[in-house]
């Protein structure tokens, strides 16, 4: 399989704090990595430094993806290149409904005018897949949805656009064991469909149930410190991470 | 790597167009009796309008300059031409307007608009209307839409608007007040009958072609019980270098159960200064609508005040201002509440940007009668960069502990979160910007007629990349 998004000894921070410490990581189309660590472990701060947030300065080292450098290119233009972020707080966006959104993302990202009546069909599958109210695609984006509901708008982003690489910023947190599945659902919907890579941030054993974990990163204070393969995000979960932290 | 954006300002180019005056139009520019005199023998005003004219200038004379709010300084009242001689009487057939007015109005879109979508309509250049008409139907109800200076001539209404003219908006009100009273010229007189419901807006387009001019029209509409009308008013002016100065007067008379909306779009050159009065009176039951855009002028002063004056009357205020470079932009809302069971609403937005700067003033005021009343202020601003400013100056004066005051005012910043997560989805940045800014005046541009609606929409969309500051 081929490499799709490779970091090669990455810095980032803000202001003159560095918060990442030469990060290095590679991953390949149809693998599913998942990130795990303490709070401010840097987990968060990785995941939108691969997205391109303006938040973060990269001080050291570099992105790629599908082999060309991307380390200084702007959010949008990395989001065209097919890569995603699940946002873990969602912004509420009013004065566009989720629906015109969408269409206006699609239509940004391909380049091509998408047909009214064809969006809507595909949007109203996508959501019957999530198990949402078909009048959501029409109220504004996120606009008084509920924690749980924002979660559910991001996943439904996630099967419209299609990306080649998803990141999920700790979507599954917050959310009761019914919406944790809804969300499985539609990642599985989104592995089906593409054969994308997936790097899930998560703090819970229920959402990688499902999923088949290929690698698992353990990060502490901006740095890897321990990798292996879907058992050690098992045994994490089960025994905590004290014994990996222990080891730097 | 920092890019600034920004959001264009209004494409000027549109009503930036003009055409240059004959000198031998204009009066002298000041402000004296003589020329108040002469403004009267050119309109041949009755007997009761000179006398009241010489008194507002008496008390434009005693009057001190405003003070409270935007500075106008810049503006030499000495230089203000007052009148321009028309170019043309005033018309009811479109072919007859002379052709170079007759193309400014149709570069602006009148009497296309008419023919679209209105009742009627009304154009003035300068200082007089050169059109007025209204369709046939909207006659036959009863519905009188007619320039205020040959309705004031016309026995029929002579006395209607010899008792109603500058009662609401006193002379002695303020300096523009009294200045409007002495100097006022053009505008509209509508009257619609007991129980007529206009479907369809009129809408009246006010435009300052000269340069270093004043415009002063007199807007009185009268709603009898239980009518309904929709008035839309849009207003502009080409860019000189001498400031110009508008200083109009509209006076509402909302009867038992009517229900008025009056919707105003202004876009002034960035060198006018806009000095307008603008208050309703409520009866019973009754109802007024203000929407209000405000785009244009280097300083507006500009609050319409709404006097509830019966039982269950009510008022809504719905308004967005637009600031930018060079703009002081200070306006409001006032409401009285002056009988049991009223309620009043306002919603405003503004946004400010390149400098420009913003102040938003509400006065809401409980009389001991107005028991049982409510009000509800909400303010919102939106700044779009570090070098323009916004202001909020709320007061509330409660005369009974038997009302419901609410108040709620937000400022702020696009925030950088917002940038990025629609950037996240492939939006590009200008976008993104242009994305927030149409949504934090989402619900006031619905407001707006759906032409405003569509140009205001284009105007915050019109693009912004590039330039570093």
């Amino acid at each position: 399989m081929s490499e799709l998004l490779r970091i090669q000894n990455l810095s980032a921070g803000i202001e003159g704090k560095e918060l990442l410490h030469g990060i290095s990581l590679s991953v390949s189309e149809g693998e599913t990595h998942v990130l795990m660590g303490q709070n401010g472990a840097g987990k968060s701060t990785l995941g939108s430094t691969i997205m391109g947030s303006p938040e973060y300065t990269v001080t050291d080292g570099n992105i790629y993806f599908d082999g060309e450098n991307i380390t200084n290119e702007s959010a949008d233009k990395r989001a065209k290149r097919g890569i995603f972020l699940s946002f873990q707080n969602p912004i509420e966006i009013p004065g566009i409904t989720l629906s015109e959104f969408l269409r206006n993302a699609l239509e940004q990202q391909t380049g091509m005018r998408i047909k009214l009546w064809e969006h809507k069909k595909k949007l109203k599958a996508a959501m019957e897949t999530l198990s949402m109210d078909f009048s959501y695609a029409e109220r504004d984006l996120n606009v008084g949805f509920s924690g749980g509901e924002k979660k559910k708008a991001e996943i439904l982003q996630l099967l419209m656009l299609q990306p080649k690489l998803a990141i999920l910023d700790e979507t599954d947190s917050g959310l009761d064991v019914d919406a944790v599945k809804i969300v499985s659902k539609g990642i599985e919907e989104y592995r089906k469909t593409v054969n994308g890579a997936l790097i899930i941030i998560t703090h819970n054993t229920k959402i990688l149930e499902e999923l088949h974990v290929d690698c698992t990163h353990i990060l502490s204070n901006g740095r890897i410190v321990k990798e292996g393969d879907g058992q050690l995000a098992a045994d994490v979960l089960a025994n905590g991470f004290e014994k990996y932290i222990g080891e730097v | 790597m920092s890019r600034k954006t920004q959001v264009s300002d209004i494409d000027r180019s549109l009503y930036d167009f003009r055409y240059e005056e004959d000198a031998n139009d204009f009066l002298e520019s000041g402000i004296s009796p003589e020329i108040i005199r002469e403004i009267s023998d050119e309109k041949g005003d009755p007997d009761w309008m000179r006398a009241f004219r010489l008194k507002s200038l008496e008390i434009y004379h005693r009057t001190p300059m405003v003070h409270w709010g935007a500075s106008i300084d810049g503006l030499n009242l000495d230089n203000i031409v007052t009148y321009i001689r028309p170019k043309s009487r005033m018309n009811t057939n479109w072919d007859s307007v002379p052709e170079e007015i007759k193309s400014t109005f149709e570069k602006l879109g009148i009497p296309q608009a008419e023919r679209e979508s209105l009742a009627g309509v009304g154009a003035q250049y300068d200082s007089e209307l050169v059109y007025h008409n209204v369709r046939a139907e909207v006659a036959q109800s009863g519905v009188i839409y007619t320039d205020l200076e040959s309705a004031m001539h016309d026995e029929r209404y002579a006395e209607i608007i010899r008792s109603h003219f500058m009662k609401l908006v006193p002379p002695e009100d303020h300096k523009f007040a009294a200045l409007h009273g002495a100097v006022w010229s053009g505008g509209s007189f509508v009257y619609v009958p007991k129980n007529v419901h206009l479907e369809i807006p009129l809408q009246s387009y006010f435009r300052l072609n000269a340069k270093g001019a004043g415009q002063f029209e007199h807007t009185l509409i009268i709603l009898e019980e239980g009518a309904y009308l929709h008035f839309i008013e849009g207003c502009s002016a080409p860019k000189y270098y001498e400031a110009g100065l508008h200083a109009g007067c509209v006076e509402l008379y909302v009867g038992k159960n009517a229900t008025l909306r009056y919707s105003t779009i202004e876009n002034w050159s960035k060198n006018m200064y806009n000095l307008n009065t603008k208050r309703a009176l409520v009866d019973e039951g009754g109802k007024i609508e203000w929407v209000s855009g405000s785009f244009g002028s280097h300083v507006s002063y500009l609050y319409p005040m709404s006097i509830l004056n019966g039982r269950g009357a009510s008022a809504e205020f719905t308004g967005i201002t637009f600031a930018g470079e060079g703009q002081d932009l200070d306006t409001g809302a006032k409401i009285v509440h002056n009988a049991p069971d009223t309620s009043s609403y306002i919603n405003t937005k503004s946004i400010s940007k390149s400098g420009g700067k913003s102040t938003f003033r509400s006065a809401v005021t409980v009389n001991e009668n107005a028991v049982g009343s409510k009000s509800s202020v909400n303010c919102e601003s939106l700044m779009l960069d570090r070098i323009s400013r916004s202001d909020t100056v709320p007061v509330i004066d409660a005369k009974t502990d038997q009302c419901d005051i609410g108040h709620e005012a937000k400022i702020g910043r696009i925030s950088n979160e917002a940038i990025f997560y629609l950037m996240a989805r492939g939006i590009c940045e200008e976008e993104a910007r242009a994305m927030i800014v149409r949504g934090f005046a989402d619900n006031v541009s619905k407001e707006l007629p759906l032409e405003y609606a569509v140009e205001m929409n284009n105007l915050i969309g019109l693009e912004m990349h590039g330039s570093v500051g």
